[in-house]
């Protein structure tokens, strides 16, 4: 067989196993980020947002949005590709996809589309549930949809590493709750970095999630704490790492292969 | 001319026949514990090959490392001539595998299960088909069922649907029948002569000697990672097999009468039988003399009985043999 040869009937089998998986637990899975975010645009754009007025010469309302999106798209990125490959270890399923015709590189992508693309639809429920709160207009709604897969992928791939580095449920959840939070808080999400005093400024600048976000409100409103160039090069530092750890786990067959 | 034939059987046997070739295969788990051990083995064409052993000899290591689940330490693994990991496709394309323990995504119905299966393995979607293996493996109105509502020996037979829903060429079947009914297991032995009949090679493994004896065309024995022989059963049957003579006498002896000596008999159950064992393809067993005998000596007898020793006797002195 040629060594270019592609299964994409493979892959696709683990696409739509993995999406009617997740179409499953639909409610559940829309429920939760939808009613986190109206909670959060409560408190935080009206509640707090009256006494804030702007930031960067946007509303506070408006401001937070694109900081909302991205805190669900990253959790959501993260735990849809961690329980996607952590259910079938766990099961022992996962037995049939290590013995089928299929590459690494094609069973991950299969594995981490999925789940991107549950984020991604997630994130864009988010976006219309905004809109019902704050008038938004979106300023590059190409880079906007770009930042938005890259990063949906970017942390499908660590996502991916989670769940096979994870060997019980604990592992699995002390990620999200131990990194992903904190970092989404800190990296900007509800304020300027410039409003930060000065070590932590200089501190969460080694926070990637502030290049996603900052980039991310870019393409919305066209203002940015840090440079575009940078959160892009920054996304594709963190996926090309994401890239090289599981290049590693597959060589070594760590926690998959004995 | 005998040389020349015995040649070409060989060439004939080397291309054609077989569908697994596994050569000088090592097996060392991280944990320092040696799994495999110089493991030779050619599996043929439409062959039932048995895997016979007791727990860890190293039986689901071996068809592990076949189908791509463990890596080897060292060796190289044909499969239909494809090398394993080279031409990782090819190989596996080929292959059906049905693992030990059941596992099976429970919130999935049978029909998406084997779809999947199917798609995994590169294979366009084949409606009749997989209606046709669903209703052979009785499988066909549990269809819309998710799995978590079938009883075990169902869920087995999901197993084996999935494993045989991309139509291979070669059925691994790892323990198929342990902790199973006897209904079942009928069942299950049916099936894989079944699928023999349509040309599939099959590689099961078990520590039942009678399985392997009533299933198997050969049969491998293996300890503690060493594969000991590999033999047609019939002919290990005949080669190592010992038949016994079971004289049921009308009064106890105390002891063998000296003048059938000759014949190294055995007394069992306080002296009440007389045991002649012998090799059970010998010409001339000497069992007409030694009756004659026993008649002249004036020793009742009101019962024979004759017995071929089974798989497990020749199990038992093959690892004698080999500790
Ligand atoms: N993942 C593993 N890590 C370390 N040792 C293992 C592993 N799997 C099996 N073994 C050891 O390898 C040997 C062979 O096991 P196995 O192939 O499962 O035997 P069998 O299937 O014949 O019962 C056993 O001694 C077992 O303890
Ligand atoms: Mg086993």
């Amino acid at each position: 067989m040629r060594w270019f040869s592609i299964n994409y009937t493979g892959i696709y089998a683990i696409y739509r196993k993995e999406m009617a998986r997740m179409a499953r637990t639909m409610w559940q899975s829309v429920a939760t980020p939808v009613i986190t975010t109206v909670l959060y645009f409560v408190v935080f754009g009206r509640a707090i947002g009256s006494q804030i007025q702007h930031v960067d010469g946007v509303g506070y309302g408006a401001f937070i949005v694109p900081g909302l999106i991205m805190l669900t798209l990253l959790t959501q990125s993260v735990s849809n590709a961690s329980i996607g490959i952590y259910f079938p270890k766990f099961t022992k399923t996962i037995y049939e996809v290590l013995s089928a015709p299929l590459s690494y590189t094609e069973a991950v992508f299969a594995y981490v589309a999925a789940a991107a693309t549950k984020a991604i639809l997630l994130a864009l429920i988010i976006l219309a549930t905004a809109t019902l709160f704050v008038p938004l207009n979106i300023h590059h709604p190409v880079w906007m949809v770009a930042f938005l897969v890259l990063t949906a992928l970017a942390f499908s791939l660590f996502g991916f590493i989670i769940g096979i580095w994870a060997d019980n449920f604990e592992q699995l959840a002390i990620v999200p709750a131990l990194v992903m939070t904190p970092l989404t808080f800190l990296g900007g999400a509800f304020y300027s970095i410039g409003m930060l005093p000065q070590p932590w400024r200089a501190i969460n600048m080694l926070n990637p999630v502030v290049y996603l976000v900052s980039g991310f409100r870019w393409s919305f409103y066209g203002s940015t704490d840090v440079g575009i160039g940078a959160s892009l090069a920054f996304t594709g530092l963190f996926m090309v790492i994401c890239l090289l750890v599981l290049w590693w786990i597959f060589c070594t067959g760590y926690r998959l292969k004995t | 001319m005998a040389h020349v034939k015995l040649k070409y059987r060989k060439y004939q046997k080397d291309c054609l026949m077989q569908q697994v070739l596994v050569h000088n295969v090592n097996k060392i788990y991280r944990n320092g514990c040696i799994a495999l051990h110089a493991v030779d083995l050619a599996i043929e064409q439409g062959e039932i090959f048995a895997l016979l052993g007791p727990n860890g000899a190293g039986k689901t290591t071996l068809i592990s490392i076949i189908c791509g689940l463990v890596t080897k330490s060292s060796g190289q693994v044909l499969v239909a001539g494809h090398d394993i990991q080279r031409d990782y496709r090819a190989a596996r394309m080929r292959i059906g595998m049905v693992p030990q323990e059941i596992a099976l995504d429970i919130f999935e119905t049978v029909w998406n299960t084997v779809l999947f299966s199917r798609g995994l393995f590169g294979k366009r979607r084949d409606t009749a088909y997989l209606e046709q293996l669903l209703r052979d493996l009785s499988l066909w109105n549990k269809r819309d069922a998710r799995v978590i509502e079938l009883s075990g020996g169902m869920k087995r037979r999901v197993m084996i649907a999935k494993a045989l829903s991309h139509e291979p060429d070669i059925l691994f079947l790892d323990e198929p029948t342990a902790g199973v009914d006897v209904t079942l297991r009928r069942d299950m032995w049916a099936l894989v002569r079944r699928l023999r009949e349509k040309g599939v090679t099959i590689i099961l493994t078990t520590h039942y000697i009678e399985e392997a004896e009533e299933m198997a065309d050969r049969v491998g024995v293996i300890d503690k990672g060493r594969l000991l022989l590999v033999e047609r059963t019939v002919s290990l049957m005949r080669k190592m097999g010992k038949r016994r003579l079971t004289i049921v006498l009308q009064h106890p002896l105390a002891d063998v009468p000296l003048e059938l000596a000759g014949w190294q008999l055995e007394l069992e159950e306080n002296g009440h039988n007389l045991i002649y064992s012998f090799d059970a393809n010998a010409e001339n067993t000497g069992i007409p003399t030694l009756l004659r005998r026993i008649a002249e000596l004036g020793i009742e007898f009101r019962d024979l009985d004759t017995a071929r020793s089974s798989l497990e006797d020749i199990f038992v002195s093959l690892v004698e043999r080999a500790a």
